[in-house]
């Protein structure tokens, strides 16, 4: 089994190494999302109009992912839905890290700070994350506002918490001590000694936080709390899909949720592989 | 010039001192050995003159004046473990420059070749890093140097290179050294003078 594993990988990536493996398995995940971004940008309305003679029809090679009860291409709606998902993920992704490192650092200042950033990562994590969610985006108004902030402001505690105790671990090592022995200021510190270990955390997190996000925007739209019903986005798709499932067109839903698992699985692989090229000996974790 | 600790008392937990009403004095130019058993404190004592441990009891003064915080330390500790004490994510000639510009001349005392400038910390041996954190912490300001157990890692030949080149630095510079070691040969052979903790503790 382990030599069969062994000469497929061989035969598939030649004589590359281990790294050369890994940077082209990020470039090769990364093109592919980019392009789904990038392709659902120049999507036009024309080709997501109604066309009542070719509705419901099976995958085919002309509509790869077949037609809806509309007659709406699904393969274009996917791509749609997958771009606006994308792109809804990586702006929850981003203000969640912005949070999380805010509240990291501020966590540092001292006693009293440290203990408030705590209690609230506790506070939030406490809470369903599903319903957190509904909650703010309802309170904001719902739509697709309402999801971006709702997600944007419910991912940050566990990054936070992870950039809490990574500064708290840096400020007890003896070439911080040492540092301050020399006379270094505190922001000097901070800024030379500490960051350089926090940026790589960073970066990672906000990947791994991709998913996530992308994931719970899927789940809310799906549950009705979300996207208005005429955006394509791809808990819309599914849900409507649910409908027609009974009926046997059974295509409305596997092929955009297979999309989706996807898109999710790249993300992941991007942030795995990312952390093994940042910290080498964690690559056995 | 005297760095002196005054009637140290110290505990990591409350009433259960390591060190109670400690007294030790260290002149310019002055080389003193402590040897000590495992646990009896030695470290924690060279963290408190060093200003690394603020929670203790007592006074440690330069010349009866305070070591003042936030600037330069004129007391200077070295530890260890040096791969403890380098940034991981810092070049060999950042770490070596942090507190002032090292001279060729100390490089070329201590043996550090130009081309571990560009390396990082993990590609060097423990004797060399060493090496780098003696330099960097021999600058014009440092009066005091704790070297505390600094070459129990190294082979006897290091052991002999390192210390050789710290006593001509020292010499040449003016500062007292703290010896710290179990090791009573190596002490005996360095240092003018030579404390034991039992003693310092029972007084």
């Amino acid at each position: 089994m382990s030599t069969a594993v062994l000469t497929i990988n061989k035969g598939l990536s030649g004589g590359l190494n281990l790294r050369q493996k890994t940077i082209l398995l990020i470039s090769f995940m990364s093109l592919l999302l980019l392009t789904i971004v990038i392709c659902s940008l120049f999507i036009n309305e024309r080709s997501l109009s109604t066309d009542f003679d070719s509705k419901n029809l099976a995958p085919s090679l002309k509509h790869p992912f077949g037609t809806d009860w509309m007659g709406r291409d699904m393969f274009i709606r996917t791509i749609e839905g997958l771009g606006l998902s994308i792109m809804i993920g990586a702006f929850a992704s981003l203000i969640s890290t912005l949070i999380s490192v805010i509240l990291g650092l501020f966590s540092s200042v001292g006693k009293i700070a440290d203990s408030f950033v705590s209690w609230l990562v506790d506070l939030f994590l406490s809470i369903p994350h599903l319903l957190l969610i509904i909650l703010i985006s309802i309170g904001f108004g719902g739509g697709a506002t309402g999801v971006i902030i709702g997600v944007a402001l419910t991912h940050w505690p566990s990054l936070t918490r992870v950039v809490r105790a990574e500064i708290k671990q840096l400020k007890t090592q003896e070439y911080v001590h040492i540092s301050r022995n020399f006379g270094k200021s505190r922001w000097w510190i901070a800024t030379k000694h500490i960051l350089p270990h926090l940026i790589p955390k960073f970066i990672l997190g906000t990947i791994l936080m991709f998913p996530h996000a992308i994931l719970h925007e899927a789940s809310i739209t799906f549950l009705g709390f979300g996207l208005s019903p005429h955006e394509p986005a791809i808990g819309i798709i599914l849900s409507e899909s649910m409908k027609y499932l009974s009926a046997g067109y059974w295509w409305l839903a596997f092929f955009p949720g297979l999309s989706l698992l996807i898109v999710i699985l790249a993300f992941d692989m991007i942030g795995e592989n990312l952390g093994k090229l940042m910290n080498p000996k964690k690559a056995h974790d | 010039m005297y760095l002196k600790g005054e009637n140290i008392s110290f505990g990591y937990k409350k009433n259960n001192f390591i060190l109670k009403n400690v007294n030790i004095c260290l002149g310019s130019g002055e080389v003193l050995g402590l040897i000590g058993d495992s646990g009896s404190g030695k470290s924690t004592l060279c963290k408190i003159l060093a200003g690394y441990e603020k929670n203790y009891t007592g006074t440690v003064s330069i010349d009866g004046k305070k070591i003042p915080d936030g600037v330069y330390n004129p007391v200077q500790l070295i530890f260890q473990h040096p791969e403890k004490a380098v940034n991981p994510k810092w070049k060999m000639k950042d770490i070596l420059n942090e507190s002032y510009v090292v001279p060729q001349k100390i490089l070329d005392s201590f043996g550090i070749k130009k081309n571990w400038l560009n390396r990082w910390p993990n590609e060097l041996s423990g004797g060399e890093l060493q090496r780098f954190a003696l330099a960097r912490a021999l600058s014009p300001k440092t009066k005091f140097l704790i070297a505390d157990e600094i070459t129990t890692m190294v082979d006897a030949i290091t052991q002999v290179q390192i210390w050789d080149s710290i006593l001509d630095m020292v010499d040449e510079l003016n500062i007292g050294v703290l010896v710290v070691s179990h090791d009573k040969k190596l002490i005996n052979k360095l240092c003018h003078d030579i404390v034991y903790m039992s003693d310092l503790i029972n007084i």
